[in-house]
């Protein structure tokens, strides 16, 4: 079992096998993201309260749940990386943190998108999305803190440090906020969530989830590639390869 | 007298060697495949015009850095997997003093002792007279000129009895006063079986012990 | 010749001694972060404009985002000093744990840098017509919050240390973490400020502090080590 995870963790298997890969991530997430777009835009009903509107959770929606999770993948990533020096998952890491925070800003705008005709103005300082602009300057934080270390080994098991350290803080940010946010509660309607909806809703909602994740796995595989092919470049291999391309 | 034979018989077991070190800086490699062995009273010189990858041997050798490729091994023990044990008999003075501008020379000589496994039958006073520092026991490091400061920095050498020395350019900013007591001090480690490495631009001639260089 | 290996009680206290006596005899490096503190806070008056009902409303989160900033100041200042002379290096050398030097640095740092804040707040708090009842309060989250700042801090202090820019890119880092300290110091103040009941939070910052004293130095630790690595 662990020859067979450190043969296809080493960067060269990672590099041949991950080629093959991407393309049919890539090809799942289209077919999701149609299907789950003509749910949600085109075949469930308008909502009864928001009307049109509410149609904007179906991106919302998802990108704060990737926004999250992309951090949860990135501070494992980066943990094992730290503990098992496994390579592969430090290029994981890295590559993971541009993609969890445009997840995370595109939160923020369809966040505000949706408040101005719900709430009359661009920005509601709401639980959530006070959570997810806190959470965008972890992931801006985070990337700041790798392209100031010049050494990408150093970098890496830094940056999986810093990732962990807010691993342990999200849930203690997340809580304190949602609990000041009832402290300053305001007459607002601040019901920006997956509604407790008719399945005909929910289900484009999860196609979407699933389209996202498989977007992700897509890209950040795509970006993990091109983390190794730098963080190896004096190594043998990569070395070939560049031989081989010139010909 | 007894106790001190039984020590002898201790150390005569040291060693300290370098299995196939490989340093890459900045896409550069430094060195690759370096190796030796080192026993009891040898004395290691590293020679090499700067940017050679000295401070960058040394600082691989003492476990302050890890090397790209390669092990090294005190007393046949890897020193990364038994570093407590390393950290005990091994003292390293670097190419910076270590010692703090705002502490006089003494408390700067506590502090190094606290962190140490310390020597406790001599006395920090004595040894600041032995490095030619006895008058300035209460002068705040700052007042000190570099010499001394490379002098009170090379003191923390004699308050613990480590076996291996590891030292980057002991001599640099000391006068001939200075570079004589270093030799001293140095040939004195040998004779008493202990190891020595140590990175310079001009060779210290040390006389009746065998001397081993690396050229960079 | 009689080997003396120290305890980990003398290697702490030796180490917490060393930094007390560099920070009072580096008098400015003491007092920088307080007259920042006084200035800060002046500003945020200045800005409002000197109308006790107002002030009085604002005053805990006044204090509060002041002291985080004046604490975030001298932040850099942690481990700074000690990698450009090499002490750092003299530390991760010690046979002796470097969890206990950590946890010495950290102790020196807020008692140099928080414990004078803390004194201070209790004059401004008077400044910006922070109620009586408040002001016991309000030191009380200083005591459990500042530690915090410190423990947390010396964990990015660590992991910035050396970097080029490395103070704001230290702000950048450490602020978002303090906001629960924030929120839930700050809530205290407020509810005793209107007579409520406090203990909930109080809590809560104890249970922040708890969590943080129990993690922060070993990734400091870590942090030291792959940084000079």
């Amino acid at each position: 079992m662990f020859e067979y995870f450190y043969k296809y963790g080493s960067p060269r298997h990672f590099y041949d096998l991950s080629k093959m890969f991407v393309p049919w991530l890539g090809g799942i997430c289209l077919i999701l993201l149609i299907a789950g777009l003509t749910g949600g835009l085109v075949l469930a009903p308008p909502d009864y309260q928001q009307g049109e509107g509410f149609r904007i959770i179906y991106v919302h929606v998802p990108s704060a749940w990737m926004s999250l999770f992309i951090y949860m993948v990135m501070a494992t990533a980066g943990a094992t990386g730290l503990i098992w020096k496994v390579k592969v998952a430090d290029a994981l890491a890295r590559a993971s943190a541009p993609l969890g925070a445009s997840f995370t800003f595109l939160a923020l705008v369809t966040g505000s998108l949706w408040g101005k005709p719900m709430w009359g103005t661009w920005w509601v300082w709401d639980a959530r999305l006070t959570s997810e602009l806190i959470l965008l300057f972890l992931y801006l934080g985070y990337m700041a803190l790798q392209t100031a270390i010049d050494d990408r080994r150093t970098a890496a098991r830094a940056g999986a440090i810093l990732a962990l350290v807010g691993v342990v803080n999200i849930p203690i940010i997340h809580y304190s906020v949602e609990w000041w946010h009832t402290l300053h509660q305001g007459p607002t309607i601040t019901k920006l969530d997956a509604p407790s909806i008719h399945i005909s809703m929910l289900v484009p909602l999860l196609i979407m989830a699933l389209a996202f994740m498989f977007y992700y796995a897509a890209v950040v595989l795509l970006r993990a590639r091109y983390e190794i092919l730098e963080n190896e470049r004096n190594s043998a291999w990569v070395c070939e390869l560049i031989e081989q391309r010139r010909g | 007298m007894e106790m001190r034979e039984t020590e002898q018989q201790d150390r005569v077991l040291n060693s300290f060697s370098a299995n196939a070190l490989t340093c890459i800086r900045n896409d550069v490699v430094l060195f690759s495949g370096l190796g030796f062995r080192l026993d009891c009273g040898e004395v290691l010189q590293i020679q090499g015009p700067n940017g050679s990858g000295k401070t960058s041997l040394l600082r691989i050798l003492c476990g302050l850095a890890l090397p790209d490729d390669g092990a090294i091994l005190w007393n046949e023990k890897n020193i990364h997997d038994h570093r407590q044990d390393y950290f005990k008999e091994m003292s390293y003075i670097g190419h910076v003093n270590g010692i703090k501008m705002e502490l006089t020379a003494l408390e700067n000589l506590t502090i190094a002792g606290a962190l140490a496994v310390t020597n406790q039958s001599i006395s920090l006073p004595d040894i600041l007279e032995k490095m030619g520092l006895a008058e300035h026991e209460n002068t705040p490091a700052r007042k000190l000129s570099s010499g001394q400061r490379r002098r009170l920095a090379l003191a923390r050498l004699l308050i613990t009895d480590t076996r291996l020395w590891i030292l980057d350019e002991p001599l640099t900013s000391l006068d001939d006063y200075g570079r004589q007591l270093m030799r001293d001090m140095i040939t004195a480690h040998a004779a008493g079986n202990g190891i020595t490495v140590l990175a310079t631009h001009d060779p210290v001639d040390i006389q009746r012990h065998k001397i081993t260089m690396i050229n960079l | 010749m009689q080997m003396f290996h120290n305890s980990t009680s003398t290697v702490l206290i030796a180490v917490l001694k060393r930094d007390l006596v560099i920070g009072l005899r580096h008098r400015s490096e003491l007092f920088n972060p307080l007259v920042f503190f006084f200035i800060v806070v002046t500003m945020f008056v200045l800005a409002l404009g000197p109308y006790e009902t107002t002030l009085r409303q604002v005053a805990p989160a006044v204090i509060w985002v002041a002291a985080l900033l004046a604490s975030t100041l001298s932040l850099d200042m942690m481990f700074h000093s000690d990698l450009d002379d090499g002490s750092l290096e003299q530390f991760l050398l010690s046979p002796h744990p470097l969890i206990i030097i950590v946890v010495a640095k950290i102790l020196a740092h807020w008692l140099l840098t928080a414990a004078p804040l803390i004194v201070a707040a209790l004059f401004l708090g008077l400044m910006v017509y922070l109620p009586q009842t408040a002001i016991m309060p309000l030191l009380l989250t200083l005591l459990l919050g500042t530690p915090v700042l410190s423990l947390v801090g010396a964990v990015l202090a660590a992991l910035t240390v050396g970097l080029r820019g490395s103070g704001i890119l230290l702000t950048l880092l450490i602020l978002p973490l303090y906001i629960p300290v924030l929120i839930f110091s700050v809530a205290t103040v407020d509810n005793a400020a209107k007579g409520l009941a406090i203990t909930g939070e109080l809590y809560f910052l104890g249970a922040i502090l708890v969590l943080a004293a129990t993690l922060a130095p070993l990734a400091t630790t870590s942090s030291l080590r792959i940084r000079l690595g």
